[in-house]
């Protein structure tokens, strides 16, 4: 047995890998192997279980706020400040209640399915590209397949919840989510494939640095099939989410609470800690692979990299490499939640289809738009050449005479045009929610930062309700 | 002891990471067998595909290791349940297999069992040092090498195998739309609701 062990070993990723730079930060050139294993276990205990519990708490309170907003209310507002402290009151109050366990259900497996929902979705955080050196694994290879492959593990969670329930919603919701979660995965793979075919790896830390020379460079604006790719990915996520409109598995209407309705305390709270965690990672993917990763929009950071990380290696600071990883995390966190924001919004302003309108969309119009934006992008591979490399390294990504000189006049011209019509799509839809959040037609105007709601309402609505 | 916890090697990390992930996939494939109640069976097969795409990653193949997770856990399994809670009339199913089926299986069990044992003895694999000597790019599985070799070598294979899933896709389709058609037809006479016609437009 040990000589076939041994045998495995000169092949295993620990044996073959040099250290990252942030091992090397901070360990030093010569850690031990005892090291990284407790660096490991830390970053997993340390970072990450605690960084996905905040990541939920504050989209469960955030996800309140937006819907009380949408339906011209405020939300929780008296835990804390701003009610900021809800999810902690609910979380301690979740605790507190029984576990409750249905007489006929499947007792093993009823008690298992929350941690099978919750697992994967914590797991996905090893790929997700924080920074060009806060990622925890940044040798794997196919880091956006592994993030994929993981997610669509998650729905075991939620099939067996719904049926060790023994309860005929309960079973419903757990189909319901089998059949969406497997058709929707084709689509959401295809339109995957059309942003990773643009980029030429599945490396996320190397997509970062693919997209590091500002805006144009994302690779959502490369070409005309990855800006509509991302939308497709965008609404498949959605579906391969359970979050509305396609959110059948737990459709309130009409199976009670679907795949949890038996659920109660903890374990019940551990689905929306998956669920959000999902949300946020999925918006990781879009960051990551559409929408430039930790990369500002002006390239500053791609601009900055490398010399910082020249310095390092050179034997300089850490901290300059250090500060661009915080602010790269900065933009990369800001970027998932804006795609969370606009997850919550859509759940708070569309009606939820049938079953069969779901799946009507998914087959028979998610699918055959995604095999078009797969195709056309391949073409566009063929036909229009591009910069090669990674920018500010290999070519300058503001300068026109770089991309004449290398013949992709045309990919220049159309990402510049693209990210035109994007940044001005984006524009106005933050300049509608903005005014429709602050506008004076309401009734009831109330700003998100208000503590004290009832004392400052409009005198004509307080006369009014008298 | 003797040695300090500093003294630990690499491969003495990768030795403890096989056991894990081995003594994962092994005992909840014995689990797997032992049980009678099939959605349990389909756990126990979750926890041996996540072992085993565990092995995968120890062998630094990671594509294999997300295709594992894909397709049989995240894909497979996913229908395997999907056909128990379609199809079985009580929620806890039980396989109750007669005693020649218990016999048949395990003869062919070991049989299979000592055909694995003589393959692996009979195969000479690469040592450490040979494994050590090749050059970077021929150690562990890039995927841009594995995609090459499908759409270039191997792709004669690939097409084939496409086309046959293709080919299955079709029938299976052919044979629910025909069905469908027969009992709507039998089912709904003339008098069908408009309701009911929107529904059957819609599917």
């Amino acid at each position: 047995m040990s000589g076939l062990l041994y045998m495995l070993l000169p092949m295993s990723p620990l044996a073959q890998a040099s250290p990252t730079v942030m091992e090397r930060v901070l360990f030093g050139d010569a850690a031990s192997p005892f090291q990284y294993l407790l660096y490991s276990v830390a970053i997993i205990a340390m970072v990450f279980l605690p960084l996905a519990m905040l990541i939920a708490m504050f989209s469960i309170w955030w996800e309140r706020k937006v819907a009380g907003h949408i339906q011209s209310r405020l939300g929780p507002n008296r835990v804390g400040p701003i009610g900021l402290l809800q999810s902690l009151a609910d979380g301690i109050k979740l605790i507190l209640k029984e576990d409750l366990v249905p007489k006929d259900a499947d007792n093993l497996l009823f008690r298992l399915a929350p941690y099978l929902a919750f697992a994967p979705a914590f797991a996905a955080f090893v790929a997700l590209p924080f920074g060009p050196n806060f990622t925890y694994e940044p040798r794997l290879n196919v880091g956006v397949f592994w993030v994929l492959a993981i997610l669509s593990v998650e729905v075991m969670g939620v099939i067996l919840a719904g049926w060790a329930s023994n309860n005929k919603w309960s079973v419903y919701g757990a189909m319901r989510e089998a059949c969406q979660m497997v058709s929707y995965e084709i689509p959401l793979g295809i339109s995957i494939i059309v942003g990773i075919m643009a980029a030429g790896t599945l490396n996320m830390v190397a997509l970062g640095h693919l997209q590091g020379g500002g805006i144009h460079t994302w690779l959502i604006y490369r070409n005309p099939f990855t800006l509509i790719a991302f939308f497709v990915f965008f609404i498949a996520s959605l579906a391969s989410n359970k979050r509305a409109p396609f959110d059948l598995p737990e459709s309130e209407s009409e199976l009670v609470a679907g795949f949890h309705t038996e659920y109660s305390g903890l374990r019940f709270s551990f689905f929306f800690f998956a669920e959000y965690a999902a949300m946020f990672v999925v918006g990781g993917i879009q960051a990551a692979l559409f929408l430039g990763g930790w990369n500002d929009p002006f390239g500053a950071i791609g601009y900055l990299y490398p010399e910082a990380l020249r310095d390092f290696e050179a034997g300089g600071s850490p901290l300059p490499l250090i500060g661009l990883n915080i602010l790269g995390a900065g933009m990369f966190v800001i970027k998932c939640m804006g795609i969370v924001f606009l997850q919550m919004w859509i759940r708070w302003t569309l009606p939820r289809p049938r079953i069969d309108q779901v799946l009507y969309a998914c087959v028979k119009v998610l699918l055959p738009i995604a095999c078009v934006l797969l195709l056309g992008a391949a073409l566009w591979q063929l036909l229009v050449p591009e910069m090669a490399g990674v920018p500010w390294v290999k070519y300058h990504p503001w300068n026109w005479n770089d991309w004449k000189e290398q013949g992709a006049r045309g990919a220049f011209v159309t990402q510049i045009i693209l990210t035109i019509v994007g940044v001005s799509l984006f524009g106005a839809t933050s300049m509608w929610a903005a005014y429709n959040l602050f506008s004076s037609r309401r009734n009831l105007k109330q700003r998100l930062t208000d503590p004290d709601p009832i004392d400052k309402a409009p005198a004509n609505l307080a006369a009014a309700s008298h | 002891m003797t040695t300090s916890v500093l003294a630990i090697s690499e491969a003495d990390v990768a030795g403890w990471l096989f056991y894990l992930f081995g003594g994962i996939a092994g005992l909840s494939a014995v689990l797997l067998v032992l049980s009678r109640n099939i959605v349990r069976m389909a756990v126990c097969l979750l926890f041996t595909l996540a072992g085993v795409a565990g092995l995968y990653f120890l062998l630094s193949a990671e594509f294999l290791a997300a295709v594992q997770l894909v397709v049989y856990a995240g894909g497979t399994l996913i229908l395997i349940i999907f056909g128990v809670m379609l199809t079985s009339k009580s929620p806890f199913s039980r396989f109750e297999p007669s005693a020649v089926e218990v016999v048949l299986a395990i003869t062919l069990g070991g049989i299979l069992l000592v055909a694995l044992v003589l393959a692996v003895t009979s195969q000479r694999f690469p040592t450490a040092a040979e494994v050590a000597a090749l050059p970077a790019s021929e150690r562990g599985y890039p995927v841009d090498r594995l995609g090459q070799a499908l759409l270039g070598d191997y792709l004669l294979p690939f097409e084939i195998a496409s086309v046959l899933l293709l080919v299955v896709m079709i029938g299976a389709a052919y044979l629910a739309k025909a069905r469908r058609r027969e009992s709507t037809r039998s089912a709904n006479g003339p008098a069908e609701s408009a309701a009911s016609r929107q529904a059957r437009a819609w599917s």
